[in-house]
This record gives C-alpha cells, sequence and structure tokens, in this order.
C-alpha cells in the first residue's frame, strides 16, 4: 500500500463531493453565502420557469412601409415597452429583414404580455372634421395617476414644447366643440373643449383599475409602434407548466444518472467506480461552464446535457473494454491502462467529432430551441472528452498506483 | 463464432422489411402533422377536477375554433386542444370563455405557428440534413476511406426511413422536437458506425496473410459487440427514464431517439459494415478482371 497515493486519491474524492454539495444542497454555515448553493445560479429559460416566445413579422401597411429604420425604430419601441415592465434579462432580437424575436421568461400573463406587445399603441387627438390634430407622437411623458376626490383612475399625459404649442392652437380653435381621443383607431373619448388648453396637458378616464391605466401608461410612453407587427410563432409557457418541466427534468437526470452510475460499477468495478467519479465531475463542470458562460438552460438543453451525459459513458466503455482485451494478454495493470487508452482514444474522438459535426450543423440551421440542444451537446462533448480521457486515465493510474487493489479482475479481466 | 458477415443477406432482407411497410405508409398516408408544419394553435389547460371531455368541447365548438376530434385528454386534469390558428385576442376568449363555463383554467400552454413557419421548418431540416450528410462524408472520408463513408450514410438513411416509417404507421403526430431527434439520431447513431470502422481500420492494419474481408469484419464486430450493447443500454437508461418522467413536450423526441438508437445499433453491426464487405469485395472482383 502507498500511503501518499491513497491520500491523493481521498483528496480529490473529497474535492468532487464538496463541489456537488456545494452546488445543490442548502448548508447552514453559507447561508449568508448568497451565490450558494451554486446550481441555483443556473439561468432556466422560459420553457422551465414559464414565459413566451414569440417571433414577430411586420407587414407593409398603407401608412407604413417596412425597412431598415422602421424596424430599428419598432425593436427600440418594443425593448422600451419591454424595459418598463421590469422582466428579468428579455431577449428581443432582430432576425432577417422584418422579423423580431422576443423572449420574456417567469412573467405571470405571457398571453396578455403579447397583446400588449404588438398593440401599435397609435395615440390621436381629432378634431370634428375628423382631422388630426396632434398625436402620440408629440407626447412627452404619460403616467396613470388615481384622482384623489373622485378617485378615478386616469392616464395624465404631458406634451412636449411643439406638442403643447398645436394643442393649445387646437384647443383654442375648437372651443365648445368636441375632441375625440383614439387609440388604434378606437374612441376612448370625446369631450368637449370648455377653454383653451394652453398648459400642455391633457388626461384620459374611463379605466377600470390602476393596472389597465398602467400598461396603457407604459404604451403612450414607449411610442407607437411604427409598423404592424403580426405574430408569426409564439410559444407560451404557463408557469405551472415551467415548474412541472424543471421537477421532472431534475427528476429524470437523477434516476437516469444513478442508473448509468450503477451499471458502471457493476459491471466495470474499479474502473466503473473511476469512471463515475470522472462522470460527476463532468456534470458539476458543465453546469459550472454554463453558469460562468450565462448560457441557458433549457428543456432541450437538458435532453442534450443528458445525451451528451450518454456519450460521455459510452467514451468510457469503449475504453475500458479496451483495457479488459489488453489485460486478457496478460499485460500488466498499469500497462493495460496505457494501451488501452491509447487504442481506444481514436475510436472516441472520431465518434464525438462527428457527432459535434451533426450538433454544429444543427446549432446553424435550428430554431432558437432546438439551438439550446445543440449548445449543451457541443459543451458536453468537448468536456467529455477532457473528463473521459484526461481525469479518468489519471484517476486509473492513481488508483493502481495506491497498490490496495492488485487483482486484474477487479479492474475486469 | 456466430457469423455475423456469412449470414447478411438475412439482416437485409430484416431491414426491407422494416423499411417498406414505413415507406409504404409514408407515401399513402403521409404524416401526422402537427401545427409546427401545418400551422394552428395548441392549447394546453388545466382545469378543476371532474370537467368533462364534452364541456371543453362545447365551448371551442362553440366559438368556432376546432374540430371536436381535436380535443384530448392528458393525465387527470389537463386537455390538449387544437385549432384553427387563433390570434392573441381569441385566444384570449377562449380562454375566459372557458373559465366562464368550466371555473378554473390554468393555461399551461399555448403555442400559436403561422403557416409561414412549417414550410421554413421542412425547408431548414431537409436542408440540414443534406449539409450534415455531407460534412461527415468528408470527414470519414478523411479520416477513414470514402467507401466506409459511402455505408455509413446509406445506413444512416436506414435509420432514419425506420423512424419516419414507425412514426408514418402509428399516425403519431410529428413536430418541430421530432426533426430535432432526426438530426439527433443521425450524429448518435454515426457513433456506433465509427467505433466499428475504427476497430476495422485498426485490425486490416495488422491483418494477417490470407485473411479475408468477411473475416477481418466479423471479427472486428465481435471486438466491439460489447461496447455496443453496453453503451446501448446505458443510452436506453437515460431515454427511458427521460420518457416515463420527462413530462410531455419531450415525449415525441424521446420517443423518436428510442426507436433510433436501438435500430441505429442494428444497421451499424448488420448493414454499415457488411454492405462495407460487399463494395470491398466488388472492388476485388474489378481488380481481378
Amino acid at each position: 500500500m502507498r500511503w501518499s497515493k491513497i491520500l491523493a486519491m481521498a483528496a480529490i474524492i473529497l474535492a468532487i463531493a464538496a463541489l456537488g454539495i456545494t452546488a445543490a444542497v442548502p448548508l447552514p454555515i453559507f447561508k449568508d453565502v448568497a451565490w450558494l448553493p451554486w446550481a441555483n445560479q443556473t439561468i432556466l429559460g422560459l420553457d422551465l420557469q414559464g414565459g413566451v416566445h414569440v417571433v414577430l413579422e411586420a407587414k407593409d401597411t398603407p401608412s407604413a412601409k417596412v425597412n431598415d429604420e422602421t424596424m430599428k425604430r419598432a425593436q427600440a419601441v418594443l425593448e422600451r415597452r419591454i424595459n418598463e415592465t421590469g422582466v428579468a434579462e428579455p431577449v428581443i432580437q432582430r432576425q432577417g429583414e422584418r422579423r423580431i424575436i422576443v423572449e420574456l421568461a417567469g412573467i405571470k400573463d405571457p398571453e396578455k404580455a403579447v397583446i400588449d406587445l404588438i398593440q401599435p399603441a397609435y395615440l390621436e387627438f381629432k378634431n370634428e372634421l375628423g382631422q388630426t390634430i396632434i398625436t402620440g407622437a408629440d407626447l412627452k411623458d404619460a403616467l396613470e395617476a388615481r384622482d384623489p376626490n373622485s378617485g378615478q383612475v386616469e392616464v395624465d399625459l404631458t406634451f412636449t414644447k411643439e406638442g403643447t404649442g398645436k394643442f393649445a392652437q387646437a384647443t383654442t380653435a375648437n372651443v365648445g366643440k368636441p375632441i375625440g381621443i383614439y387609440l388604434d383607431n378606437k374612441l376612448l373619448q370625446n369631450p368637449v373643449v370648455e377653454e383653451p388648453i394652453t398648459h400642455g396637458q391633457a388626461r384620459i378616464t374611463g379605466y377600470e383599475s390602476l393596472e389597465e391605466a398602467h400598461t396603457i401608461a407604459i404604451l403612450l410612453r414607449s411610442g407607437a409602434l411604427p409598423v404592424q407587427l403580426n405574430v408569426m410563432e409564439k410559444r407560451t409557457v404557463g408557469p405551472q407548466l415551467g415548474q412541472d418541466s424543471l421537477d421532472r427534468s431534475i427528476n429524470a437526470g437523477i434516476v437516469g444518472l444513478v442508473a448509468i452510475l450503477v451499471f458502471m460499477i457493476v459491471y466495470y468495478r474499479i474502473p466503473g467506480l473511476i469512471a463515475d467519479l470522472a462522470l460527476i465531475f463532468y456534470a458539476l463542470l458543465v453546469l459550472a461552464i454554463f453558469i460562468g458562460i450565462h448560457a441557458t438552460m433549457t428543456l432541450p438543453g437538458i435532453a442534450g446535457f443528458l445525451l451528451s451525459l450518454g456519450m460521455a459513458v459510452d467514451s468510457n466503455v469503449v475504453i475500458f473494454e479496451r483495457i479488459k482485451e489488453e489485460l486478457r494478454t496478460g499485460k500488466s495493470i498499469r500497462s493495460a491502462i496505457d494501451a488501452g487508452f491509447r487504442r481506444g482514444f481514436v475510436a472516441v474522438f472520431d465518434s464525438n467529432a462527428t457527432t459535434l459535426i451533426a450538433a454544429i450543423v444543427l446549432y446553424y440551421f435550428g430554431a432558437s430551441m432546438i439551438r439550446g440542444f445543440a449548445v449543451t451537446l457541443s459543451i458536453g462533448i468537448l468536456v467529455s472528452l477532457f473528463t473521459a480521457i484526461t481525469l479518468t486515465r489519471w484517476l486509473l493510474h492513481l488508483t493502481a498506483a495506491t497498490n490496495v487493489v492488485k487483482d486484474p479482475r477487479y479492474y475486469g479481466a | 463464432m456466430f457469423n455475423f458477415i456469412e449470414h447478411r443477406k438475412i439482416w437485409y432482407i430484416i431491414s426491407l422489411l422494416l423499411i417498406l411497410p414505413g415507406l409504404f405508409s409514408m407515401v399513402t398516408r403521409g404524416f401526422n402533422l402537427g401545427i409546427d408544419f401545418t400551422g394552428g394553435n395548441l392549447v394546453e389547460v388545466r382545469v378543476e377536477q371532474g370537467v368533462k371531455i364534452e364541456q371543453v368541447r362545447d365551448v371551442v365548438e362553440g366559438l368556432g375554433f376546432a374540430a371536436s376530434n381535436n380535443i384530448q385528454k392528458s393525465g387527470t386534469t389537463d386537455y390538449i386542444i387544437r385549432t384553427r390558428e387563433l390570434t392573441e385576442d381569441e385566444s384570449a376568449t377562449l380562454i375566459s370563455t372557458l373559465e366562464r363555463k368550466v371555473g378554473e383554467v390554468n393555461l399551461l400552454r399555448n403555442d400559436r405557428v403561422g403557416p409561414v413557419i412549417g414550410r421554413e421548418l421542412t425547408v431548414n431540416a431537409i436542408l440540414s440534413l443534406l449539409i450534415a450528410a455531407v460534412l461527415m462524408l468528408v470527414y470519414i472520408t478523411f479520416r477513414f476511406e470514402f467507401k466506409q463513408g459511402v455505408v455509413t450514410i446509406v445506413a444512416l438513411l436506414h435509420d432514419l426511413l425506420v423512424v419516419l416509417g414507425v412514426f408514418s404507421i402509428f399516425q403519431i403526430e410529428v413536430d418541430s422536437a421530432f426533426v430535432a431527434a432526426i438530426l439527433t439520431i443521425i450524429g448518435y447513431s454515426i457513433n456506433d458506425k465509427i467505433v466499428i470502422f475504427d476497430r476495422v481500420r485498426e485490425n486490416s492494419r495488422m491483418r494477417k496473410k490470407g485473411e479475408s474481408v468477411e473475416d477481418l469484419v466479423n471479427i472486428s464486430l465481435w471486438q466491439t459487440l460489447v461496447r455496443s450493447l453496453n453503451t446501448g443500454m446505458s443510452v436506453l437508461f437515460v431515454l427511458l427514464t427521460l420518457y416515463f418522467f420527462g413530462g410531455t413536450t419531450l415525449k415525441t423526441f424521446i420517443l423518436a431517439l428510442l426507436i433510433g438508437v436501438v435500430i441505429g445499433a442494428y444497421s451499424s453491426m448488420l448493414n454499415a459494415s457488411p454492405l462495407w464487405v460487399d463494395l470491398k469485395l466488388r472492388e476485388k472482383k474489378a481488380a481481378a478482371k
């Protein structure tokens, strides 16, 4: 027995165990450390916490043509609208010439969010003859409020300097006549002008709740959409389904992992145990990389991860079968390990490379959900090449060097 | 020792028997295309205990959104409703009407897909399959040899046809996850083929005089058999746990992978390698002439 090697082995096992425990178990001594357990730092995709993925396409209308400039403005309006609602880490992306992809995760009512998002929010004040006197473009600010006396909910509008001038002029010209307030061509109110309004303020009333007024105020503040946006594709996941999927994935992951771990030990004994250590480290490393690069974990992403876990096992299986063969030819344990790795490596490398090719193609041509799958699969393959080859080999040598187990039978012979 | 190569005609016939019914079904009946291809909405709701399917159907039909056979119960309190494409306002109407008629409704998911998306999905899927196939052929030619690349692609096509066939015969709904599954099967089942050809490559370097191609491949198959079975089993473990514990949204994806992994292992051993032997023997014959 070589005690130094045994100690080294014990240290490694402890280190991996510590990494694993700090990842998943909330420890009372660390309860003030905000980032522990660190697995909780994973950014969850909208399919795991509820949310919506929507592809919007701009359509030409008689009044507005789609071009690069209007698309940029439309994107800016969407960004303002989303930021005002305070959604964490939204995705707002141009795709091609006339599409914008929006992803909102962790929101309570994804369906309503989409309705608000695509609302043109084109505000107009029109005189009796139907002529437009002022539009939302002249707005400086819009705020919801509750009238302290009547309790009536309203949206208070403040016009820009230029708008104030226009509004003063129009109200002066229309005393005693009605001025209609239209939102998206729908008449909201039709108040009669009592006297000229020169302070540049107006209000819209008639809302049922402060929340409703709040939404309208946000829309008006963010400005009108310069083009008409239509929903091409929408994937809404309710918070309940997101939670269900997350719980189930974690369960499936644990059951699958344990099944593999048990299988490896039963079938390959000492090397199986080593491979299990390497696999646990592998799983933790992939998770850490994921958190490190701020990647979003989605349901297809988890599937890709589990598949790469299968590939990592395969790498070990290929090599261990080789080691067995070498042992059968009468080689010593240590030279059998070396020969097994040397000969198995080529097969492992080639088979992983071809899968990596498929994953990369998938990334370039797949829809955004499939991309998550391709990303985890690729990261998983690259990491597994490291853990299954380098780490497992090093650990196996270390184990052999401890001289605790000398019988080749425990190495599969 | 059982000779895999000697009996290769049997494996070819089995493969044909696996492919032909599926092919026939694909031509005559096609696929049960989901909304990802056809366009439309898929709404999944969780309702209170005791709500009957007829109640849900009445609401959907009353609004004129869907045909009655497109409402499906999933689990005890969940319903999957397939409709024509609904605007955002129509979706909201559907939910509020349901709430009025059957009580509390928890919207689990609402997928809306426009008709253009389906076309794009199909085009992208075919394009990525072709590109992946070409890249793999190039890689295998570079690392192994061209003929092994060709039989690998043929075997992959075989895997693809079997999976497509099963989905057509049983009219299992095909969606965008299925497309991803097909590409994954390609990426995964190529592993088996590569590991075997790697062994063939290594063995042919140390080939004894007078050893035939058939024997060479047969020995390689035997040497990689345990690995193929063990790896196949561990992947099946993972997939089966995902299938039974993994939630409804991934079911089609996992099912396609399950079929693909099994059929991929079969074609790696009993299609790709024997076909390569046939190509090699033909090469020899041509040289002898």
